[in-house]
């Protein structure tokens, strides 16, 4: 079938273990090229600890990760970042003494260039960059409509605009794959449907890859082409929504063992 | 009233990274250079100069210094006056030792001894974090102190350990009265808090604050803690250096190890703690409030002594002094961990609005 195209993100075989507790056991799914993916799954399911197993943060006790082609066992967080993946994370981690413009502004610290000493001179290459990379990071907060934000300190932001300016920072990277870990948990429906349209707006418009996880299921069903179902550890489904929805597994997962009469 | 920020408009992003960017602040800074270099020289009384002006510049270096690292970057550290002391002994031995040196290039080089030390003792900070590494400083402070008191060679084997300074005229400053004393340490003063300021509205001073905020966010975005940490280590010891060879040759005219003991170190932790951690206004108003204090309970204590006819017992004042000190530290830490600086901040943010409230 679509199969001719080589997927951007092959994971294969992926084990990972916390002492005896496994928490990942033996999981394998790829990931195309401009798609929105989905890892869903119920409480301990280990959805986070993929995540940090795709971006470097933890390390596989088996299994490998081919990304554009290329085979690695392991990678640093930093090594990711180069890469092209960015993330953002289930509680905010957000710089919070710093402002939203200067958070957005260090997504895109591996683009600078200039030296220790430039920059203490605020001379040449340094001061040019700064005047570039601003306008940049002001694209993604334009965007993100943070303009009213962008000299505030983000400790002093509500919760939902965090969310937000975290987005942002992520994006500012001008990330391949996107990895977004709850990224609407804890917000009301109106402020869910603006984070599904900045998601569904950076895909469509930048072509970003997304990898999400995300526990409100109507939002889930409506975003994402395709998704992985986890539990305990294990992969019980993947596939496209529709089939996820009526897959006998998923729903024992979700609502508890179910007699059906057949 | 006339504190108002309507009508300035920024038309571009070179303009908008200025390093004082209100039109206001930028006319009261160059007014206070102009006081602090033509006016003060003129009219300051010698006992100003040395015992207020001098001092509580090098400090606020100093200061400056630790806050990089503490209040920026993130990185507890009782160690300043050990890299201060580095930086005088430093200093003083290249004089000795290195026929013709400039004395300028001599304190660069002071800075930088202090700052590759710096560097290897801030090694730890990459494993352990917080109250470990404050820990580890501290072992820092007393080997350094330690090493400079029992290897004669650093104090030239000076049958005290106290050794007067060479006379020295870096750019022609002559470092041997008071207002060229002065002068100098004001042109040193202002040129690395420039510096500093500039390092902080870039790239490393970002860095920098990213790894104090949430070090695994950081790590996430592609900054590498190992390059942040190791030269806030680094930038903070070389101002701490220089600060030392400054406070050797500017201010008490001798080098010996035990000037630089622990109780430096607080010192200069105090004053980035009321003045502001993450400040760098913050370190010169803590630094003044530090140097200051003293003073006005000396002045308050023998005002009393007059009047009432009574005298006080010796060394009480230096013991009020603690005490207050003691005092002030814990209502910051309780009340307002940003220090005196955040307090200016609020009044400013109030008064460009005034007389409305919101």
């Amino acid at each position: 079938m679509q199969n001719a195209i080589p997927p951007l993100l092959q994971l294969r075989g992926i084990s990972l273990r916390f002492g005896g507790v496994a928490a990942l056991a033996n999981i394998s799914f790829d990931v195309q090229e401009h798609e929105v993916r989905a890892i869903i799954g119920p409480n301990g399911a280990g959805k986070s600890s993929m995540l940090n197993v795709i971006n470097g943060i933890y390390c596989p006790q088996e299994g490998e990760i081919v990304f554009n082609g290329e085979k690695r066992t392991r990678m640093s967080t930093r090594m990711a970042a180069a890469a092209g993946f960015a993330r953002t994370f289930q509680n905010i981690a957000l710089f919070q003494g710093m402002t939203v413009l200067e958070n957005v502004v260090a997504g895109r610290n591996l683009k600078f260039k200039a030296s220790l000493l430039e920059q203490a001179v605020w001379f040449g290459r340094a001061r040019r960059e700064e005047a570039a990379q601003r306008e940049k990071a002001e694209e993604v907060i334009e965007f993100m409509e943070l303009e009213r934000y962008r000299k505030k300190v983000v400790s002093q932001l509500p919760y939902g605009l965090q969310k937000r300016v975290e987005l942002a920072r992520a994006l500012a990277a001008e990330p391949r794959i996107l990895l977004l870990d709850e990224p609407m948990a804890g917000m009301n429906a109106e402020e869910k449907r603006e984070m599904c349209r900045f998601i569904l707006n950076s895909n469509r418009r930048d072509g970003t890859t997304i990898i999400l996880i995300e526990h409100d299921m109507s939002v889930v069903m409506d975003i994402s082409d395709r998704i992985v179902v986890l539990d305990y550890g294990r992969k019980i489904a993947d596939g496209q929504p529709k089939c996820v929805r009526d897959n006998d597994e998923v729903i024992r997962a979700y609502l508890g063992r179910s007699e059906r009469v057949g | 009233m006339f504190y108002r920020l309507s009508g300035q408009f920024r038309t571009s992003y070179y303009e908008d990274n200025r390093l004082i960017g209100e039109k206001l602040e930028r006319t009261v800074f160059i007014a206070t250079m102009l006081v602090a270099s033509i006016a003060i020289p003129l009219v300051a009384s010698p006992y100003l100069l040395s015992a207020v002006l001098i001092p509580f510049l090098i400090f606020s270096l100093a200061a400056l210094g630790l806050n990089i690292l503490t209040g920026f970057a993130g990185q507890v550290s009782f160690g300043s006056a050990a890299f201060m002391a580095i930086g005088a002994f430093a200093s003083f031995n290249l004089l000795l030792r290195v026929p013709a040196i400039p004395s300028l290039l001599a304190f660069l080089l002071g800075g930088m001894c202090a700052s590759a030390i710096g560097v290897l003792f801030g090694l730890p900070s990459l494993r352990i974090r917080g109250f470990y590494l404050a820990a580890s400083t501290l072992a820092t402070q007393f080997f350094i102190v330690w090493c400079l008191s029992k290897v004669g060679w650093f104090t030239n084997y000076a049958a005290s350990g106290v050794i007067t300074v060479q006379h020295v005229a870096p750019l022609g400053f002559a470092l041997d009265n008071h207002v060229s004393k002065y002068l100098f340490v004001l042109v040193v003063v202002t040129t690395l808090t420039v510096v500093a300021s500039n390092l902080m509205r870039s790239n490393i001073g970002r860095s920098w604050m990213s790894i104090r905020d949430m070090d695994v966010a950081a790590e996430v975005i592609g900054i590498n803690p190992l390059y942040a940490k190791l030269t806030a280590f680094a930038v903070s010891a070389f101002y701490c250096g220089i600060a030392g060879a400054l406070y050797s040759y500017a201010y008490v005219s001798t080098v010996e190890p035990d000037g630089f003991s622990l109780d430096l170190s607080f010192k200069i932790l105090f004053m980035i703690i009321i003045g502001g951690l993450g400040s760098i206004l913050g370190s010169f108003i803590g630094a003044a409030f530090i140097v200051l204090l003293p003073i006005w309970l000396n002045v308050f204590f023998s005002a009393m002594e007059h009047f009432s006819g009574l005298k006080a017992p010796s060394g009480i004042t230096s013991n009020v002094e603690l005490i207050i000190f003691g005092g002030i530290i814990i209502v910051f830490l309780v009340v307002e961990p940003h220090g005196l600086a955040r307090l200016w901040q609020r009044a400013k943010e109030k008064l460009q609005i005034w007389p409305l409230s919101h």
